[in-house]
C-alpha cells in the first residue's frame, strides 16, 4: 500500500503533529489539552515508526509492535492522567495547569 | 655513710595529712583534723630537727665542705633525651637550714591556729589546707632540680591562693586571693621561660649539675642574645622574675599587702616567714650561676635594695597593723635580695650570701613572732587598726612582751637575732656597694621607727572604747609566741658562718663595730623619734605628715602602683583586648561563616525561583535544552 | 579475632539492648552496664599493652585484625592499635563513662537519647583503632552525625542554629577530608602496585612532594575544624552552649580529639614533607588561636562559653605541639588531648549539674555556691585548677611536655611562639579564677540558691571518676608518657626521614 507515497511526505506530518503537540504542550492552560497535545507527539512518533519500518525493513515488523506498544501505554498514561485531573479538579474545582504550582521548592 | 632516705616522709606526712584530712575531714569533729595535722606537722619538725643536727653535726664533711646528698630521687616524667624531671630529696646546708625554718613556723602556727581558728567555720579545711601548704613548701626548699621547684612553686602558689581566700564570703578576700595568684602566675610564667632558656642551653635541670663547680651554664650561652646581656644572663633575669614574683619585689609585689586579707596564722606562716622568701631562696639557690653572670646580680641587688626603701617608706604611713607588717616583710626581703646581690662566692667574699641566709632564718623567727602576735592583738580587739587600739599592754601581757622582743629584734638592737645578721649584710653591702649601703642604712633607721610607731599605739597610749575588756589569747596561743620569742632572742647566735656558706666551707667572721655601732645608733634613733610621736598620743604626728604634703598622700597610697595595675589589667587587657576579642570572634570570624551560610542562603533563594511550580515553564526549559543540544550535536558532527 | 572487634561491637550490643529496653530505668542502666563494660576493657586494653610491650613485643600494632572489605579498590577492615591510640581509647572510655552518670536525669526520648550518644562513642572508638583511611573516614562521619540529632533535639537555646552551624562545619571539614584521602590514596603506590588505603602501609612509602603540598592543607585543615582550629572554630562556643551536658562532655572532651588526632595520624604522619614545609602558617594560626581563645573566654558571661573559648585555646595548644614535629612536642600533644578531655568534660559535666539547679548559666546572676553545694563547687575548683596547669593535675604534665619540646627548636620564630604560647597560662589563670571568684566564692546572690542541693550519687560517680583520671595522669605521668613515646617512634622516624628538625 501507499507505494507512491514518498518518504518525506510521511515525516512532514510527523513532524508538524510533534511540533503541533509540543506547542500544545507548552502554551494551553487546560490539562485536558495539555494531556491531547501529548497524545499528538506520541501519534507522531508512532508514525514515524511505521514510515521507516516500511521503507527500511520491510521484512520485519519491529515498528509495527513498538507503535502497538506506545498506544498501549499511551492509553495506560490517559487513563492515569485523566484519574489525576479528575482528582485535582475535584480539589480545586480547576484545571488550569497554572494553579497547580503548591509543590515547588 | 648515713642513710638520709627516710627524709622523703618529710613530704609524705604533709601529703598523706592533706589527702586524708581534705577527703574525711568534714566527716569528723573539726577539731580532731586540727590535731592530726599539729601531730604530723611535729612529726615532720622532728624529722627536720633531726635531719639537720645528722647533716651538720654528724655527717662527715668532704675537704671540710659539706656534701650535697641527693637522698632520694626518682624520675617523675621524661621530656627529651636529656631533660627529665625528678622527684627526690636535696640536702645540702641551705636546703636542710630551711627545712628548720619552715617546719618550725609552720608547727607553731599549727599550735597557734588551735586556739586562733577555734569555732570558726572551715576549720578542718584550714588544716587541710595548711598541710597542703607545708607540703609544697618543703617540697619546694627539698627540690633537687629547677622543675620539681617549679612544681612545688605553682603548689605554694595554689595553697596561698586557697588560704588567702579562706574567708570565701568576704569580696575583698576573694579579690586578694585572685590578685596574689595572677600576679604570681605572671611572675612564674617568667620563671618557666629562664628554666625552658636554662634547660635548653645547658641540657639538665638538675641543681647538683647546675651549681656544681664545672656546672654547663658557665660555658654555655654566653654569647650575647639581647640588649647586650647573654642568654644565659636573661635566662637568670627571667628567673629572677619568678623569685621577684614570689618573693614580693617591686614592681611585683601589689599581691602582698592585699593577701593580709587571709586569717592571721596564714599570714604568719606563708606571706611573711617561708614563702615569701621563696624568692630569696631560689636566687640563693642558683647563686653560682647568678655570680657567674654579675650584670644579673647587679640587678638583683638594686630591686632589692630599692624594694626595701620603698616599702619601709609605705610602712611609716599604714593604719593597718597587718599591711605594716606586710610592708616590713617586703622591705626585710629586700635586704635579703640585696645581700645576695654584694655577695661574692666563696669564703669571705660570700658573707653576703651568709648574710642573706641568716637573715632569712632569723626574720623567720621575728616575723612569724609579729603575726602571731599581730593576731593575737586582732584576736582581743577586733580590729586590725592601730588608730583604735592604744594602752593594750595592760591586758596582753605576754603579747607585749613578746611583741616587744620581735620589735626589737626586727630593729637590730642587739643581742636579739636581727642585729646579727642585719649587721653582716651592711657589712657585705658596705664592701662591694656603698650607694646601696647608705639605703640600707636609712631603712634599718625607718624600720626602727616604724615598727616601734606600731609598738606604742598599740600597747601605748591612750586606751579606746573597746567592745569588751581585751583579754589574753589562750595558751594554744600564747605559747607559739614565747617559743619564738626565745627564738628571737637567740637565732643570732648560731654561727651561720660555720653552717651555711656560698661554697660550704666554714669561714671566720667578726663583727665589724664600725659598721653596726653607726646601725645600731640610727636604729636608736628611730625609736627615738617613734617614742617621741607616739608613747602619747600627740598631734605632732599628724603635722609632720601635713608638712609632708603630696609625697605623705602617695606613700599612703602606696605611690598608687595597685592604681596603675589596675589601669593596665582593667582597662587595657580587659577593655581593649579581652572585649575585642570576644567581639571579633563573634562578629568578624563568626559573622564571616555566617556570611557563608547566608551567601549561601541567597543564592539558592534565587535558584529556587525557577522551581515555579509552572509546569509548562519547566517543559519550555527543557524542550529549549534539548533543542539547544541537538543544535550543538549537529554543529559538532558536522565539522 | 582480634578483641578490639569488641570496643565496636559491645556500644552496637548497648545499643540493641536499649532498643529492647521497657522503662527510663532499664535503658539507663543497659547503658551504664555496656559502657561500664567498655571502661573495663579499655583497662584491660592498657594493661595488656603494656604487658605486650614489656614481654618485648616491638611490632608497631598490637592487636593488628585485616579483613578484606571491599575488594576492587582495595578497602580492609584494619584495625590495630599503637600506644597513642591506646591512650584515646582510655580517654573515650573515661569520658563516656562518666557522660552516662552525667545524662542521668534526662527524661525526654532517653530510650533515643542514649541509642544517639552510644552510637556516637562507637564511632569514636572505631575511628581511633582504625587503620585503614576509609574505615577510618567512615567512623569519622558515624560520630560527627549523631551530633546534629542530639544538639537539635535534646539541645537548649539556639539548638536548631547551633545544631546545624556545627553539623554544616564539622561536614565542610569531612569534604575536605575525603578529598585530602582520596589523594592520599591515588598516592600511596608511586612506584606502582596496587593502590591502598592501609595507613601503615602508606606511612612506608614516600609520597610525591608536589602532591603531599597539594593535599596537606586539606588534610590538616579538614581535621583542623573539628580540632578548633583557628579561625575555624567558632561552630564550638554555640554548638556546646547549646548541647546537652553529656553531648557537650562527649563532644569537647572526645570528638575534638578526633581532629587533634586525625592532624597528628593522617595529616603529620603521611605527608611529613609537606608539613615542615607549612608548618609555620598552622603554626601562627594555631599560637593565635591558644591566646585569642584565652583572651575570648575572659569576656564571656555563659559558663559554657567560657569554657568553650577555653577549649579552643586549649586544643589550640594540641595543634600547636603536632606542628611543632619533635618527640617531646608531639608527647605533650596527646597528653594535653587526653588531659583536656577529661578536663573539659569535667567541666562540662559539673556545668551541667549547676545549671540543672540554678536554671541560669550567666555566671553574674550566681554566687556563693560554695556554701551550698560543696561537693560540686571544691570539684569546679580542683577542674580550673587543673584547667590552669596546676602540678598534680595532668593539665601542667601536658602543657609543661610541650612547652619544653617546642623550645627544643633553636629558631627565633618557634621559640617566639613557644613563649606566647606559654603566656596564656597567665591569662587562663585570669578567667578561671574569675568564674572560681564571682560563681563560687562571694555572697549568694540569688536567695532561691539557698535551697539547692548537693550533687547526687550519679552526679558523684561522673564527677569523682573525671577527677580520679585527671589526678591519676598528674600525680604518675611517667607509664602514660612512656606508653605515648612507644607509639611516637615510627611517627618521628618518617619526620625525621621527610626533613630535619631543626635543633
Amino acid at each position: 500500500m501507499f507505494e507512491g507515497v514518498p518518504i518525506h511526505w510521511f515525516l512532514v506530518l510527523a513532524t508538524a503533529m510533534f511540533f503541533i503537540g509540543i506547542y500544545g504542550f507548552l502554551v494551553r492552560k487546560n490539562l485536558i489539552t495539555m494531556l491531547m497535545s501529548i497524545e499528538l507527539i506520541l501519534n507522531s512518533v508512532c508514525i514515524n515508526f511505521v514510515a521507516f519500518n516500511k521503507i527500511l525493513f520491510p521484512e520485519h515488523l519491529e515498528g509495527m509492535f513498538f507503535t502497538l506498544f506506545i498506544i498501549a501505554v499511551a492509553a495506560a498514561e490517559a487513563s492515569v492522567a485523566i484519574a489525576i485531573i479528575i482528582n485535582i479538579y475535584r480539589r480545586i474545582v480547576n484545571i488550569d495547569v497554572e494553579k497547580m504550582n503548591e509543590m515547588k521548592y | 655513710m648515713i642513710d638520709f632516705s627516710y627524709t622523703i616522709w618529710i613530704l609524705l606526712i604533709p601529703l598523706l595529712v592533706f589527702v586524708v584530712t581534705g577527703l574525711t575531714g568534714h566527716r569528723f569533729k573539726p577539731i580532731v583534723t586540727g590535731i592530726i595535722g599539729t601531730t604530723g606537722l611535729g612529726v615532720v619538725f622532728l624529722l627536720s630537727v633531726y635531719t639537720a643536727y645528722k647533716y651538720f653535726f654528724v655527717l662527715d664533711k668532704v675537704e671540710g665542705a659539706f656534701q650535697r646528698l641527693l637522698a632520694f630521687n626518682f624520675t617523675w616524667l621524661h621530656l627529651t633525651e636529656k631533660l627529665h624531671i625528678d622527684i627526690g630529696v636535696l640536702l645540702d646546708p641551705i636546703s636542710v637550714m630551711m627545712l628548720i625554718v619552715i617546719s618550725t613556723v609552720s608547727f607553731m602556727v599549727h599550735i597557734y591556729s588551735l586556739g586562733y581558728m577555734r569555732g570558726e567555720k572551715g576549720f578542718a579545711r584550714f588544716f587541710s589546707l595548711l598541710s597542703l601548704f607545708s607540703f609544697s613548701m618543703l617540697g619546694l626548699v627539698i627540690a633537687t632540680n629547677i622543675f620539681q621547684m617549679y612544681i612545688f612553686w605553682e603548689l605554694v602558689g595554689v595553697s596561698s591562693f586557697l588560704l588567702i581566700g579562706f574567708y570565701y564570703e568576704k569580696d575583698s578576700a576573694v579579690a586578694a586571693s585572685k590578685k596574689a595568684f595572677i600576679v604570681t602566675r605572671f611572675a612564674d610564667l617568667g620563671f618557666l621561660i629562664g628554666i625552658l632558656v636554662l634547660s635548653y642551653t645547658t641540657g639538665t635541670f638538675d641543681f647538683i649539675t647546675l651549681t656544681g663547680p664545672d656546672s654547663p651554664a658557665f660555658t654555655s650561652g654566653q654569647g650575647i642574645m639581647f640588649l647586650g646581656m647573654s642568654t644565659m644572663t636573661w635566662s637568670m633575669l627571667f628567673i629572677f622574675m619568678g623569685g621577684a614574683g614570689k618573693s614580693a619585689m617591686f614592681p611585683l609585689h601589689i599581691w602582698l599587702p592585699d593577701a593580709m586579707e587571709g586569717p592571721t596564722p596564714v599570714s604568719a606562716l606563708i606571706h611573711a616567714a617561708t614563702m615569701v622568701v621563696a624568692g630569696v631562696y631560689l636566687v640563693a639557690r642558683m647563686f653560682p650561676i647568678f655570680h657567674h653572670e654579675q650584670s644579673a646580680l647587679e640587678i638583683v641587688a638594686w630591686v632589692g635594695g630599692f624594694t626595701s626603701l620603698f616599702a619601709a617608706v609605705i610602712a611609716c604611713t599604714q593604719y593597718d597593723i597587718k599591711r605594716v607588717l606586710a610592708y616590713s616583710t617586703m622591705s626585710q626581703i629586700g635586704y635579703m635580695m640585696l645581700a645576695l646581690g654584694v655577695s661574692g662566692y666563696g669564703g669571705e667574699e660570700g658573707l653576703g650570701y651568709m648574710a642573706s641566709m641568716f637573715h632569712l632564718f632569723t626574720h623567720a623567727f621575728f616575723k612569724a613572732l609579729l603575726f602571731l602576735g599581730a593576731g593575737a592583738i586582732i584576736h582581743a580587739v577586733h580590729s586590725n587598726y592601730m588608730n583604735e587600739m592604744g594602752g593594750l599592754r595592760k591586758y596582753l601581757p605576754i603579747t607585749h612582751a613578746t611583741f616587744l622582743i620581735a620589735c626589737l629584734a626586727i630593729s637590730g638592737i642587739p643581742p636579739f637575732a636581727g642585729f646579727f645578721s642585719k649587721d653582716e649584710i651592711l657589712v657585705a653591702a658596705f664592701h662591694h656597694n656603698k650607694a646601696l649601703f647608705a639605703i640600707e642604712y636609712l631603712v634599718a633607721g625607718m624600720t626602727a621607727f616604724y615598727m616601734f610607731r606600731l609598738y606604742f599605739n598599740v600597747f601605748w597610749g591612750k586606751e579606746q572604747l573597746y567592745h569588751h575588756t581585751p583579754h589574753e589569747a589562750p595558751i594554744t596561743m600564747t605559747l607559739p609566741l614565747i617559743i619564738l620569742a626565745i627564738g628571737s632572742t637567740f637565732a643570732g647566735f648560731i654561727p651561720f658562718t660555720k653552717l651555711v656558706t656560698s661554697d660550704s666551707l666554714p669561714f671566720e667572721t667578726h663583727t665589724e663595730w664600725g659598721i653596726a655601732i653607726p646601725s645600731i645608733l640610727i636604729a636608736l634613733a628611730g625609736i627615738g623619734i617613734a617614742t617621741m610621736l607616739y608613747m602619747k598620743k600627740s598631734e605632732t604626728s599628724k603635722k609632720i605628715a601635713m608638712a609632708l604634703g603630696g609625697f605623705y598622700t602617695a606613700a599612703y597610697s602606696k605611690f598608687y602602683i595597685d592604681e596603675v595595675y589596675l589601669f593596665i589589667t582593667k582597662k587595657i587587657l580587659f577593655n581593649y583586648v579581652s572585649r575585642p576579642v570576644a567581639w571579633f570572634d563573634r562578629h568578624i570570624v563568626d559573622g564571616t561563616m555566617n556570611q557563608f551560610a547566608y551567601v549561601t542562603n541567597l543564592v539558592s533563594d534565587k535558584i529556587k525561583g525557577f522551581q515555579s511550580g509552572q509546569l509548562q515553564q519547566y517543559a519550555l526549559a527543557f524542550i529549549s535544552g534539548v533543542i539547544a543540544l541537538a543544535l550543538l550535536f549537529i554543529y559538532l558532527w558536522t565539522n | 579475632m582480634s578483641f578490639l572487634l569488641l570496643f565496636i561491637v559491645i556500644p552496637v550490643l548497648t545499643v540493641i539492648g536499649i532498643f529492647f529496653s521497657k522503662t527510663h530505668m532499664q535503658v539507663k542502666w543497659t547503658a551504664v552496664i555496656g559502657m561500664s563494660f567498655q571502661l573495663i576493657m579499655a583497662g584491660l586494653l592498657i594493661y595488656l599493652f603494656l604487658a605486650a610491650r614489656a614481654a618485648g613485643n616491638t611490632a608497631e600494632i598490637l592487636f593488628p585484625q585485616d579483613m578484606v572489605w571491599y575488594k576492587n579498590l582495595n578497602i580492609h577492615f584494619f584495625i590495630g592499635v599503637d600506644g597513642v591510640s591506646v591512650a584515646m581509647i582510655g580517654l573515650t572510655s573515661i569520658v563516656i563513662f562518666a557522660g552516662i552518670f552525667a545524662s542521668w536525669d534526662v527524661t525526654d526520648l532517653p530510650r533515643e537519647f542514649f541509642t544517639s550518644l552510644i552510637l556516637l562513642a562507637s564511632g569514636v572508638f572505631g575511628f581511633f583503632i582504625s587503620l585503614d583511611l576509609f574505615t577510618l573516614f567512615l567512623f569519622y562521619e558515624i560520630a560527627v552525625i549523631p551530633m546534629y540529632l542530639l544538639i537539635g533535639i535534646w539541645g537548649s537555646g539556639p539548638r536548631h542554629y547551633s545544631a546545624m552551624k556545627l553539623t554544616l562545619m564539622l561536614m565542610g571539614g569531612s569534604a575536605l577530608i575525603m578529598l585530602g584521602l582520596i589523594g592520599l590514596y591515588f598516592n600511596s603506590a608511586p612506584d606502582g602496585g596496587p593502590l591502598t588505603f592501609n595507613l601503615i602501609q602508606i606511612s612506608k612509602v614516600t609520597i610525591p612532594m608536589p602532591a603531599q603540598r597539594f593535599f596537606f592543607p586539606f588534610l590538616f585543615v579538614g581535621f583542623g575544624v573539628l580540632g578548633a582550629l583557628y579561625p575555624f572554630h567558632t561552630w564550638s562556643p554555640d554548638g556546646h552552649a547549646s548541647a546537652p551536658t553529656a553531648v557537650s562532655m562527649l563532644h569537647a572532651g572526645v570528638l575534638m580529639k578526633l581532629g587533634g588526632y586525625g592532624c597528628y595520624r593522617v595529616a603529620v604522619f603521611l605527608l611529613p614533607g609537606a608539613a615542615h614545609e607549612m608548618a609555620w602558617i598552622f603554626l601562627i594560626l594555631t599560637t593565635i588561636s591558644v591566646i585569642y581563645g584565652a583572651f575570648g573566654a575572659i569576656w564571656q558571661k555563659d559558663l559554657k562559653y567560657i569554657n568553650a573559648y577555653s577549649s579552643v585555646s586549649h586544643c589550640g595548644l594540641v595543634l600547636f605541639a603536632v606542628l611543632m614535629m619533635n618527640q617531646t612536642a608531639m608527647n605533650g600533644a596527646i597528653m594535653q588531648m587526653i588531659s583536656h578531655g577529661i578536663m573539659t568534660a569535667l567541666f562540662f559535666a559539673l556545668i551541667g549539674m549547676i545549671y540543672g539547679r540554678t536554671h541560669t548559666r550567666y555566671i553574674n546572676e550566681m554566687g556563693g555556691l560554695m556554701k551550698v553545694m560543696p561537693f560540686l563547687a571544691v570539684a569546679y575548683v580542683i577542674g580550673g585548677l587543673a584547667s590552669l596547669g596546676l602540678p598534680g593535675f595532668s593539665g601542667f604534665v601536658a602543657e609543661m611536655t610541650i612547652f619544653v619540646g617546642s623550645f627544643q627548636h633553636n629558631d627565633v620564630f618557634h621559640r617566639v611562639c613557644t613563649i606566647i604560647a606559654a603566656s596564656s597560662i597567665v591569662v587562663t589563670a585570669v578567667y578561671i579564677l574569675r568564674v572560681v571568684g564571682i560563681l563560687l566564692m562571694g555572697k549568694i546572690k540569688n536567695p532561691e540558691f539557698n535551697h539547692i542541693t548537693d550533687g547526687k550519687w550519679f552526679d558523684r560517680i561522673s564527677v569523682v571518676t573525671l577527677i580520679l583520671g585527671i589526678t591519676a595522669i598528674g600525680m604518675a605521668p611517667l607509664w602514660l608518657s612512656d606508653m605515648i613515646n612507644n607509639g611516637l617512634v615510627p611517627v618521628m622516624q618518617r619526620i625525621l626521614l621527610a626533613g630535619p628538625i631543626l635543633h
